[in-house]
């Protein structure tokens, strides 16, 4: 299973039996609503806190997979999932609801990868039939506890993210029909000493690039390998100084076939400047837009780098540099190429 | 600046001029021009009312101000709740955040903000959570000028 230093190959081949999706109003309008479950036109949710809705959020794409995947709640054996609330609450509190055994996770907006490469060496490693695993993020959970309340007038630089409103979960499995979860590279900590929280991509595009580098040094294969290699929520800035490592490093990949989830997920018209961030952000876009490609068979191989910027609102007062992660899984289905 | 970097490691240096070649600036000269037209026109408008309050009511040029202020802040108050100030702001910056109304903002969103933990740890503990540091620091730098001005009279008889 291991191969290398920090890369997993599955042979078990795991595989992602169903998604369940859920979004909020500003993703009902960005340009990948059609790949949502479900979507939300109140950021409430009907419920009396954001943190609640959040909650209520994880709760929904948690029934939806399993809801798609056949399987009653009582048949998952591990959930393995988190967000960026402190202490994880919405997700802990979701588990009360779910109530399967859980594994809280952190890795900021990489927890969607960290849960997928865990969950799938789990199921590789026969230690269970069934896993749920995902994240989520709330556009106003999020602002309230890393920033300022949400309808405070505090101008953003062009080069600040808008975090999504939605909850992306996957139910994995050693057998079934579908994609399935091939490898995964672990990340390092990266700091490159970045303190700006209204930068993030620029702080986690070297998390990025050297996740996706060990996975193609250890697994020995070229990029071209895959259809798609996607990260996150680097946003415009970092998606471009991550193109610009890559050809200082001599590695060959370029926008045809390098995206990012935080640019996909929202219309050009819609004001988030330099694009999308939140652990929820690769979770809905995985989970949904992108897996239904691959289920049409317009993408055979893809590599999900989700990223990750390890800070608190404490250390960034406290004027401590961002460490950033990035955690990269790689998904196949259908054999071979598409290109 | 220097001092900053000499704490980086040349790797780190050498990553941050990459980074910042592809860093959106904030458009200075523009963001400076919208902030003096909408900072005008907030400022227009408190005279609009001041003027209204001294002809309409028993108000002097040094009276009106309270009320007009405490209009102003109604009115930001007003803008806040319905979600209107926010995107206000984005387009103006300092032009919306410096006058009055930018202070009401700071205090009434940070009240709305924390209504789900209750009114009193909530709402008054979390109130003045922004502005606070403005209330703190004003009333310090007044008390500095202030005494400046005092000894200024007093022995420098202006």
């Amino acid at each position: 299973m291991l191969r290398g230093h920090r890369t997993w190959v599955f042979d078990q081949k795991p595989v992602i039996v169903s998604t369940g999706t859920v979004g909020g109003p500003f993703e009902a309008n960005g340009a990948l609503a059609e790949d949502f479950d479900l979507l939300h036109s109140d950021l409430w949710l009907r419920e009396d806190s954001y943190e609640k809705a959040h909650k209520v959020m994880i709760e929904e794409a948690a029934q939806k997979a399993m809801e798609k995947g056949g399987i009653q709640k009582e048949e998952v054996q591990f959930f393995l999932a988190g967000d960026l609330i402190n202490q994880i609450t919405p997700t802990s509190f979701a588990s009360r609801t779910i109530g399967a055994p859980y594994l809280g996770l952190f890795g900021a907006c990489s927890t969607s990868m960290e849960g997928l490469a865990l969950g799938a060496a789990i199921i590789n490693a026969k230690g269970a039939k069934y896993v749920l695993t995902g994240a989520a993020s709330h556009n106003a959970a999020v602002e309230k506890q890393f920033r300022y309340p949400t309808e405070y007038g505090g101008q953003k630089p062009p080069t600040s993210q808008w975090t999504v409103t939605g909850a992306g979960m996957a139910l994995l499995s050693d057998t079934g029909e579908g994609p399935q979860v091939t490898s995964a590279t672990i990340g390092r900590v990266i700091d490159m000493g970045l303190s700006d929280p209204f930068n993030m991509g620029g702080a986690m595009a070297p998390a990025a690039v050297d996740t996706i580098t060990a996975h193609l040094t250890e697994r020995n294969i070229d990029p071209s390998y895959y259809d798609l290699i996607v990260t996150g929520d680097l946003g415009q800035i970092g998606h471009e100084v991550s193109l610009d490592l890559f050809k200082k490093h001599g590695i060959p990949i370029d926008d045809s076939f390098y995206s990012d989830c935080g640019l996909l997920i929202y219309k050009s018209d819609q004001p988030v400047l330099a694009g999308a961030s939140g652990a929820g952000c690769s979770a809905t876009v995985v989970y949904g837009h992108l897996l239904n490609r691959m289920k049409k068979g317009e993408l055979k191989r893809i590599l999900v780098v989700a990223t990750g910027a390890l800070l608190s609102p404490l250390s960034f007062q406290q004027k401590e540099s961002i460490p950033c992660i990035a955690h990269a899984v790689s998904i196949e289905y259908g054999g071979e190429h598409s290109r | 600046m220097s001092s900053k970097n000499k704490k980086l490691t040349p790797a780190q240096q050498d990553y941050q001029e990459v980074q910042k070649q592809r860093e959106i600036k904030r458009p200075l000269l523009t963001n400076c021009l919208k902030a003096f037209l909408t900072g005008g026109l907030i400022c227009l408008i408190g005279q609009v009312i001041q003027n209204f309050y001294i002809h309409n009511f028993n108000f002097t040029e040094q009276t009106a101000g309270n009320p007009t202020v405490g209009t102003l802040i109604f009115i930001s108050m007003l803008l806040t709740g319905f979600g209107v100030y926010d995107r206000i702001a984005q387009f103006s910056g300092a032009g919306s955040a410096v006058p009055v109304t930018g202070f009401g903002n700071a205090v009434i969103s940070a009240a709305i903000e924390h209504r789900t933990e209750g009114f009193v740890l909530g709402v008054g503990g979390n109130m003045f959570k922004l502005a606070g540091s403005v209330i703190l620091f004003g009333v310090f730098s007044a008390f500095v000028v202030s005494i400046i001005k005092t000894i200024l009279i007093m022995w420098g008889g202006l």
